[in-house]
């Protein structure tokens, strides 16, 4: 299997981007991919281990070495057809995950990684333009109905999943389109929305019923669902966000990322109409929190001319090397630089910012920070200590909270009755996905906190799987094992 | 005798013998023979060994001619003329009742038969000589005298009589109610010849009986023979020799022969028996040894009519399939009866006589020495070794050898020694055998491919592969790579998945079963190298009548590789001819009447199968086509071997002969077990399908015809493999014998459908086996088919996969282990720990179904230190090669730090690792492996150790040899295993001086004397019957005896015996301790265990067990980075460890603290346990058995049905008997020659003075010269002393080993001859042999030294003058050396160094020979045909470069033995050269362009 030698032969490679100059022009996506030739190369780069740690790493059990060697073969059709046995939508995360699996491959300990989620991406975008993703319709219906509440990853792999087991699954979202954070969150330089529009369709195709403006507890009742179909599955993910208490937060110019993000990601669909536009044209840009929002929201101000754009995360700076109590196989903490983050911005690490500041017109003209540092001791929670005199006054005219999500919203679980922990995750374990009402399941960020796409496909199909097991009494969707790899 | 108990079971028994005979040819009777005889086992008696009360061997005994004056003498009734009566010795019960009931059945048979018994004598025995386990077991002795029924009643008519009444006194006796039934036994019963034999040690024979010292008491002919079992429950009736033959080795395919025997019964028939003939069967009694089966059938052959020349011939024929020098005689007469009979394959050397006759054959493997001289004065002596008789050289006439396959006969009428092509002959051309089989024999490829429809399964290939359980491993790591290459696949590492009954995973009825393997007790063969002794070749159809004699025997169907291919089987069946009846039965059975439809099924396939024999039908088709959504396919082995003992059940099974046609075989091992429980072919119809199917998709590019005939040939090649582990050749010998264990399937099943099959802890039953079917069969029938679900599992039994099996070391597993040895770190040691030990939910091993019980805790510091424990940790054996340079010296320096003990493994070591590094660490292998390569083995390598290991077996692999790649032998690895760089290297199957207990314990003596301060230590492999290897080894004299479960890692390995062959360490270990401690042997060895140990937890077990050592392998090398890539094999180990890539080793990062740690956490965690159980040192907690319990929590319906008590069970002994190693064992070194050399030597030894002594040698001088070379090398190193230092000349025959890992300065020559294994390992020294100067001999027609000599001999000298046996030269990495003759094999595995041959060749010269060169003087243009040219170039001798070396060679034999033929050859210098034939293997030419092109680089 793969190509023996092929990790001693072959250099990592990935899809290189256009320039900075022209991709900034536009919102599209800007990778040129690979050769075919070169992607054989790449999956020959597979080793064929024995124990496939990146398979354990990815959390949806990716048959990686698998799809790799179907790959080097040149066979495509195949590749697909094992990527899809795992992956309901591997499109997504060939483009999006932060590829755990890529931590995890045994060629990572003293090489570059296997370029898996390359390769997972040009699989499916081959098997997309070959035409051999179609829609395949059950053949028998259960006659059972599920409603699926929200349309976000984990939502639409349920009910795919569902749908494949012959139940009728409706789904609801409460935006204009489906996709939640997918069409929303993410921009379409990373994610053109045709992308998601293209799979919709087939799950359409397939027999799936999608409500939008469709708010499950807002205006559409809870109740009637319960009474209407036999199961509820609740994917509305966790999208309270975080926010920061500080003085002059409510300044003109202090917003929330995702509501930035989504301003863009409507405006580049078609939409123009909005009641206040958020854009960072030839503003001095802060975007507070450096995580992946913070990298979105860096990406789109710099396409939207931003005169600057400066970083800030609390956290002190990663090293670029996995740090040593994070050891190979496990998911490292490590410095991480986006393409985004290549267009242009200045980054700021330990800094915690104290206080905006504003004109008298309540608009924001600018910030004050501190450098703080980390104090570590064994056995208890971090401590954050503030550097005396290092205060510190920027100017800005757009400051971007991407802090992220403190958890779900709380309409559901409230309305519902159901069991929460403290961030407002609803209570359910892998081994079932039940909440505290029989009928009733959740998956996704709703269940397990704001987390990766990649993990709410897994539990979108875990859940599937257990719904029909709920449903039927025995199941023959595919589960995942508990092989997951832990974190360090 | 014991009985089973524990894990112990009596049927594994083993023996191994010393036997000889002396008679005269002028036929002149004496006493004196009687005693020269017995002298022969005296001087034989380093071969044999006693138990433990130090003075019961394991039987001895003398067959003579019956002394008729003696008799005449001492009856007090009269006796007619010499031949007109019988005697016998009779043993009879001790009590006095019970003996007169078996006197009184004897004389009623005898009485019916019209015999007259004149009288009864008293056997006058000394009983004080007897030990004290002989003396409980004595019968009662008498001998019985009967009279001819009239004086013309002929020789034939009196041996029929006699045997029936024996026969069916025998029956009768054994199926009466008396206690004392089993002593009941004639040793002989005969007008010509008696036996005395008993429990006693070859010296006492005489004293027991003393009849043996009266003067009168005379004899032509003396037949002796010695028995060393592997344990120590002999008993008196299986002391040898029997009535017709007695045997040096073991008889390998004992249960087939046996079970075939069986069947045949119901089809013998003979106007002289009549009915009687019923009431003779069994033929074969049932518990009896090997020999002593053997020898019943030999007897009823020669009830038949046979001659006892042809009976041995068809029992034990040449190899004769693929011998282009036999005439066609002989081979139509091998071949018709290869219809009647099969192989009794050895390894054996059987001496037989019946009085007219005395004579021995040696199998075809030519694995036992046998050695005669003939003097002048007329006497033939044939012995084991020779030397045991002092000859005068001027009387020796000639002296000779067994060769492989031959007969040596002397016509005790006629006065001589009649040829074995003479004999043979002669009998070949008694039947018109060429014209029967021409007449008869149907070959397949004969048969034109018929046009009957072909049959297609309705059902989808998808569905039907998802029903028999086909995964895309399977198809992908199986099937493909075997239609491609036409060879099996490789994998490497250990075994960490679950057997199958502890797998949740539905399993294929194969898995349950384990191949067996030879170790020790017998050798496995190497089927690639010595191809021409082996055949897969079955024939089909019905069996015949063994009393008649013509053509119909041989209507049969013969097929060249019983593996067919789907139109083989049209042929056959379409096929129209009326010797061939064909029939199918299909083996489906209806799924919704689940458990009792299959056995229901199974028993309408029965009864079926015997309507179809009665209605003539000889050839069956057992068929699972045609499966559906309402029939399930019943496994076919379940089938298959049930139809085979059914049928033989109702006396059936020889009219008919099975072919499976079946989708479930897909791999060696699927096939194995068919052949093994019946099948005579097998059509893999699936396979077929999946082939065409991915040639279709194009997976893979080539000719469908091509790839189903490359399957089907590597699954030939494949089971060839399996049936040479244990040591079998030929298919016809292995079909049917059962050579298999049985882990986790229940008594009821086994007994009904696999009867005589070991199986000890229980398991499923039929309804859980239906219940495995039956979850395939849903997931191929579910009620849903779900879109973008892979229609096939995508398998995880190889590689480890997510939803696939599970496996120990996993992703978790193994990153909690590396972080905490690399960190320190207590705490995620723990995890990982209770990873692999907490089993509570996921089964996986046998351990994890036990709890530990019986808790008495102490304070944890009472329990003895962890620095103490770690001293009893060992890491296992990898090979430098194998393993990367940086990677074997981590452990070494790790284990040294600690005090434990890493292994050099088979790849000898740099001698710079033997000095200690200047930061005080230290690089050298505590142990030192010899394995069957003995890559590096020199008397340095040896002095350097502090324990020597001998690999009998290795976990992963059992029973097979190993190969090193030309690539991987880089010059490095090459100067560490002295070879040649860029050289493959292969390690056989076997030890070339291992084919049997007694020889192993002749290497425990040489490696003794090569380093007296070592321990040696035998590695042997879980299997059934391990225990009384085990207890062999402990009366061989080793030091440690190692236990290894058949999960270790390998480097490089046939999936098959990754996967199937050994068992759980669990089983074998339990078998060995409770085995030694029967035997009272346990507290003389220490005990070790190992196979995928990894926790303390894990240790615990072993050490509660029975083990008190313990081994550790995948477990430290995870430590230092392992990730389990399993591509060891390939030479592409991403961390650097089982590489030999220079960028790749770069990557390893392990360092020694890493294993250290893990040493130390695992010693930790095992004193947890300790001090929980209440035990303070590890000593007090061997083998306490009772601190262990099933743990009831666990519950799972495969796994409910197991019985671990036999596991559990404690020996009954009492209280101070030591369950662990207390004392050492006496290896009687103080007796060798050696010292008496080191006294006189000092000059040179110590101030490298030149000086020459003198000795006197005999037979029982063993290994001269290896203690002498150890105190060299003590002093010297590898240097030794400088050339010729020490001269030493002896006169005589020198014992075994002579000259073994002799070393540089050393100068050894005997006048004389000597025995096998001269230049065992010879490491620099000067070996001379020669013809005394009075001898009159022709030198170079003579056999002057033994077999497999100058075996993995490293560097030295050596002139043999006159003809050397079987294997010379074997694995010599560097000697130079000539001789005037060889036997088979020469050269063989050879792979540096030179060897001259001066005279005839025997066969298979040079097969897997990859260095060196050998020069060949072929007089009589043979040499072509006896050489296996494969990879060898063959050219005449005229490089100048090879003329001056070969001259210079020759020159030298010349002056060191004054040769007449080196003179002659040298006189005639121009044109004898034009004679000799260069051989020079193409790997080698290749290596040294190689070389010389890298020196250029260099210069």
């Amino acid at each position: 299997m793969g190509k023996i030698t092929g990790f001693m032969e072959f250099e990592r490679q990935v899809e290189k981007y256009d320039t900075v100059e022209d991709r900034l022009k536009h919102y599209k996506e800007f990778t040129e991919p690979l050769k075919e030739k070169e992607l054989k190369n790449q999956g020959a780069r597979c080793m064929d281990c024995g124990i496939p740690f990146c398979h354990s790493g990815c959390p949806l059990g990716n048959l990686i070495p698998d799809f790799n060697d179907s790959v080097y073969r040149g066979k495509w059709e195949k590749a697909a057809e094992i990527l899809h046995s795992t992956n309901n939508f591997p499109e997504f995360t060939g483009r999006l995950c932060p590829a755990p699996c890529e931590e995890a491959c045994v060629l990572g300990i003293n090489e570059d990684p296997v370029t898996i989620e390359n390769i997972e991406k040009n699989i499916v975008e081959t098997a997309f333009e070959k035409g051999w993703v179609v829609a395949k319709p059950p053949k028998e219906r259960t006659g059972k109905t599920v409603a699926v509440i929200g349309s976000g990853p984990s939502g639409l792999a349920a009910a795919q999943q569902l749908n494949r087991a012959g139940h009728l699954v409706t789904v609801f979202e409460r935006d204009e389109k489906v996709g939640g954070l997918l069409r929303y969150g993410i921009p379409d330089f990373k994610l053109e929305k045709s992308i998601i529009d293209r799979r919709i369709e087939i799950l359409k195709e397939e027999g799936i019923v999608f409500k939008t403006n469709a708010h499950v507890g807002v205006n559409v009742s809870i109740d009637s669902l319960k009474e209407e179909f036999d199961a509820l599955l609740l994917c509305g993910g966790a999208t309270e966000r975080r926010s920061i208490p500080i003085k002059g937060s409510d300044l003109k110019g202090v917003y929330q990322a995702m509501d930035f993000l989504k301003q863009n990601n409507q405006y580049v669909d078609g939409k123009l109409n909005f009641k206040e536009i958020l854009s960072a044209k030839d503003k001095n840009v802060i975007v507070i929190g450096g995580g992946d929002t913070g990298s979105d929201c860096i990406g789109t101000s710099n396409r939207h001319g931003a005169k600057s754009v400066t970083n800030f995360e609390i956290l002190s700076k990663p090293t670029i090397g996995r740090p040593a109590q994070q050891p190979w196989p496990y998911w490292p903490m490590r410095l991480k630089t986006s393409s985004s983050h290549q267009e242009g911005v200045e980054r700021f690490w330990s800094v915690s910012t104290k206080e905006f500041l504003g004109d008298d017109k309540g608009n924001l003209t600018g910030l004050i920070t501190t450098e703080v540092e980390w104090v570590f001791k064994e056995g208890e929670r971090p401590q954050l200590k503030e550097l005396e005199g290092s205060e510190k006054k920027w100017d800005c005219d757009l400051a971007l909270l991407a802090l992220g999500f403190t958890g779900p919203e709380k309409t559901l679980s409230e309305q519902l009755g159901l069991e929460t922990d403290f961030r407002s995750n609803i209570q359910a374990t892998t081994l079932n996905y039940k909440t505290n009402i029989p009928g009733i399941f959740t998956a996704g960020d709703m269940r397990r906190g704001q987390s990766l796409i990649v993990w709410a496909i897994s539990e979108g199909r875990q859940a599937a799987y257990h719904i029909d097991i709920f449903l039927t009494g025995n199941s023959n969707l595919p589960l995942k094992d508990d092989n997951d790899l832990p974190r360090a | 005798m014991l009985k089973k108990q524990g894990m112990y079971l009596p049927e594994f028994e083993h023996d191994n013998c010393g036997a000889g005979f002396i008679c005269s040819l002028k036929g002149k009777k004496s006493n004196d023979i009687i005693h020269k005889a017995l002298q022969i086992l005296e001087k034989l008696e380093h071969r044999g060994a006693v138990s433990a009360d130090g003075k019961t061997g394991d039987g001895a005994g003398i067959l003579i001619d019956i002394p008729h004056e003696f008799f005449v003498e001492n009856c007090d009734f009269k006796l007619p003329e010499f031949g007109q009566y019988a005697v016998s010795n009779v043993f009879l019960p001790k009590k006095e009742n019970q003996r007169d009931y078996c006197i009184e059945v004897f004389e009623k048979y005898l009485k019916e038969q019209n015999l007259n018994v004149l009288g009864w004598r008293d056997v006058p025995v000394d009983e004080s000589v007897l030990g004290e386990i002989a003396a409980v077991t004595q019968p009662f002795i008498k001998q019985i005298f009967i009279a001819k029924e009239n004086k013309d009643q002929d020789y034939f008519q009196f041996n029929l009589k006699l045997f029936i009444a024996r026969k069916k006194t025998e029956h009768k006796i054994i199926n009466s109610k008396i206690s004392e039934n089993g002593f009941f036994y004639l040793p002989s019963l005969s007008t010509k010849i008696i036996i005395y034999k008993g429990l006693l040690i070859p010296e006492d024979i005489k004293l027991f009986y003393k009849d043996l010292s009266d003067p009168l008491f005379v004899t032509r002919l003396a037949l002796v023979h010695q028995r060393f079992s592997t344990n120590t429950f002999p008993t008196w009736d299986l002391a040898q020799p029997f009535r017709y033959m007695c045997h040096n080795g073991e008889i390998n395919t004992l249960r087939g022969n046996v079970s075939r025997m069986i069947s045949r019964e119901a089809l013998l028939k003979s106007e002289w028996f009549g009915d009687e003939i019923k009431e003779i069967l069994p033929i074969v009694l049932p518990g009896k040894s090997d020999s002593a089966s053997m020898d019943m059938v030999v007897e009823l052959l020669l009830m038949t009519g046979r001659s006892l020349p042809e009976v041995m011939m068809m029992l034990v024929p040449e190899a004769w399939e693929k011998n282009t020098e036999m005439s066609e005689a002989k081979k139509a007469f091998y071949e018709f009866n290869s219809c009647l009979m099969e192989p009794w394959d050895g390894p054996a050397s059987i001496p037989f006589t019946d009085g007219n006759y005395i004579g021995a054959v040696l199998d075809r493997n030519g694995l036992r020495p046998s050695r005669y001289s003939v003097t002048k004065t007329g006497y033939v002596i044939m012995s084991s070794e020779i030397g045991v008789i002092e000859i005068d050289p001027k009387n020796v006439e000639y002296h000779g050898r067994l060769e492989p396959g031959k007969m040596f006969l002397v016509d005790m009428n006629e006065g001589r020694i009649v040829n074995d092509e003479e004999v043979k002959e002669t009998i070949a051309a008694k039947h018109p055998y060429r014209e029967w089989l021409d007449q008869n024999l149907v070959h397949l490829k004969s048969i034109p491919y018929s046009d009957c429809p072909v049959f297609f399964d309705e059902e989808p290939l998808e569905k039907r592969k998802v029903v028999f359980g086909y995964t895309q491993e399977d198809i992908r790591s199986i099937i493909l790579p075997m239609a491609q290459m036409g060879k099996e696949p490789i994998g490497s590492m250990g075994n960490d998945t679950p057997i199958a009954v502890l797998s949740e995973r539905p399993q294929l009825i194969y898995n349950y079963f384990k191949q067996l393997f030879a170790q020790v007790t017998n050798p496995p063969l190497d089927g690639i190298r010595e191809e021409l002794i082996t055949d897969i070749s079955l024939t089909l159809g019905s069996d015949a009548n063994l009393f008649d004699f013509n053509g119909d025997h041989c209507k049969k169907l013969k097929i060249q590789n019983p593996v067919i291919s789907r139109a083989d089987l049209d042929k056959i069946k379409g096929y129209h001819n009326p010797d061939f009846k064909v029939n199918s039965i299909s083996i489906l059975y209806s799924v919704e009447k689940g458990h009792n439809g299959l056995e229901n099924a199974l028993e309408s396939i029965l009864n079926e199968a015997a309507r179809l024999v009665d209605e003539g039908t000889n050839i069956l088709i057992l068929s699972d086509r045609n499966v559906s959504y309402k029939k399930a396919p019943i496994p076919a082995l379940l089938a298959c071997s049930y139809v085979n003992s059914g049928l033989q059940k109702l006396g059936k099974r020889s009219n008919i002969s099975i072919i499976v046609e079946s989708a479930e075989p897909r791999e060696v091992h699927h096939f194995a077990l068919l052949f093994g429980y019946g099948a005579s072919a097998i059509n893999p119809y699936m396979v077929n399908e999946i082939i065409r199917e991915k040639i279709e998709d194009h997976d893979i590019n080539m000719d469908s015809l091509e790839a189903i005939q490359n399957y089907n040939k590597a699954i030939g090649k494949g089971i060839l493999k399996v049936m040479n582990k244990i040591g079998i050749s030929t298919l016809n010998s292995y079909r049917g014998s059962q050579l298999f264990e049985c882990i986790g399937i229940n008594t009821n099943v086994v007994e009904q459908y696999f009867p005589n099959t070991a199986t000890r802890i229980q398991g499923v039953g039929l309804h859980q086996i239906e219940k495995e079917i039956t979850k395939r069969y849903r997931k191929a029938y579910k009620h849903q088919e779900i879109a973008a679900n892979l229609d096939l599992e995508i398998g995880g039994e190889y590689r480890w996969r997510r939803n696939g099996e599970r496996h120990m070391f996993n992703p978790l597993s193994i990153a909690k282990l590396q972080e905490s040895v690399r960190g320190n770190k207590p705490k995620t040691y723990k995890e990982y720990s209770k990873i692999i030990n907490d089993q509570s939910e996921k089964l996986m091993t046998i351990r994890g179904l036990f709890e530990f019980t019986n808790y008495d805790p102490i304070p944890l510091d009472e329990v003895e230190p962890w620095t103490n424990i770690v001293k009893r940790f060992k890491t296992g054996a990898m090979s430098y090669g194998s393993i990367s340079k940086e990677a074997h010296e981590n452990l070494a320096i790790a284990m040294n730090r600690i005090g434990g003990k890493s292994n050099s493994g088979e790849g000898g070591e740099n001698e710079e690792r033997f000095y200690k590094d200047a930061n005080g660490d230290w690089k050298n292998s505590a142990i030192k492996q010899v394995a069957s390569g003995r890559f590096g083995v020199t008397s340095n390598y040896l002095t350097n150790a502090n324990e020597i290991q001998i690999k009998m077996a290795q976990g992963a692999k059992p029973g097979e040899g190993g190969q090193l790649p030309g690539a991987k032998v880089n010059p490095e690895i090459a100067k560490t295993r002295n070879s040649t760089p860029y050289v493959g290297l292969i390690s056989p199957p076997p030890h070339h001086d291992i084919y049997s207990i007694e020889d192993l314990s002749q290497l425990i003596y040489d490696l003794k004397s090569a380093n007296r301060e070592a321990r040696i230590n035998v590695k042997l492999v879980s299997e059934v019957g391990v225990g009384t290897v085990a207890a062999g080894v402990a009366k061989a004299k080793a030091d440690v005896v190692l236990i290894s479960g058949f999960d270790g890692g390998t480097g490089a390995s046939p999936l098959t015996s990754l996967k199937h062959a050994g068992l759980p360490w669990e089983l074998g270990l339990a078998e060995a301790q409770q085995t030694l401690v029967m035997n009272d042997l346990r507290n003389r060895i220490v005990v070790e265990c190992d196979g995928q140990l990894k926790t303390g937890r894990d240790v615990a077990v072993a050490c509660l067990l029975g083990a008190e050592e313990f081994g550790f392998a995948t477990a430290p090398l995870v430590a230092s980075g392992c990730i389990m890539m399993r591509v060891c094999h390939l030479n592409t180990c991403p961390v650097g460890i089982a590489t030999q890539n220079p960028e790749l080793r770069k990557k390893f990062k392990g360092k020694p603290e890493h294993v250290v740690n893990f040493m130390y956490f695992v010693a930790q965690e095992l004193r947890e346990i300790m001090a929980k159980l209440g035990f303070r040192t590890v000593n007090e907690m061997v083998g306490k058995v009772e601190k262990l319990n099933r743990n009831k929590a666990i519950d799972f319906y495969k796994s409910n049905g197991l019985d671990l008590s036999p596991i559990l069970h404690k020996i009954d002994v009492a209280d101070d008997v030591k369950l662990y190693n207390t004392e050492t064992q006496e290896h009687n070194l103080d007796k060798s020659l050696d010292f008496d050399i080191i006294s006189k030597a000092h000059p040179a030894l110590f101030r490298k003075e030149k000086i020459t002594l003198d000795f006197k040698i005999t037979n029982e001088d063993r290994a001269v010269g290896a203690i002498l070379s150890n105190e060299i090398s003590k002093i010297y190193g590898a240097q030794g002393l400088p050339e010729n230092t020490l001269k030493i000349n002896f006169t005589g025959s020198a014992g075994q080993s002579f000259g073994a890992f002799a070393t540089n300065g050393l100068n050894l020559t005997v006048i004389g001859n000597t025995n096998d294994y001269i230049g065992k390992g010879l490491s620099g020294a000067k070996l001379i042999v020669k013809v005394p100067e009075e001898a009159t001999i022709i030198p170079e027609d003579n056999i002057i030294i033994g077999n497999v000599a100058l075996y993995g001999a490293t560097a030295g000298e050596a002139y043999i003058n006159g003809k050397a046996g079987e294997r010379f030269c074997v694995r010599n990495s560097g000697a130079k050396a000539v001789v005037e003759g060889i036997g088979d094999h020469g050269c063989e595995y050879m792979t540096g160094g030179i060897a001259v041959i001066l005279g005839e060749v025997g066969r298979n010269f040079g097969a897997g020979m990859s260095g060196g060169i050998a020069y060949v003087y072929d007089n009589n243009n043979k040499f072509n045909i006896r050489c296996n040219s494969e990879g060898l170039n063959l050219d005449p001798v005229s490089i100048p470069k090879d003329v001056a070396e070969l001259r210079s060679l020759i020159v030298n034999h010349y002056n060191a033995t004054q040769s007449p033929l080196a003179q002659r050859i040298l006189e005639n210098w121009q044109s004898e050269l034009s004679k000799f034939i260069k051989v020079l293997p193409e790997e080698y030419r290749q290596a040294l362009i190689r070389l010389e092109k890298e020196n250029l680089v260099k210069q």
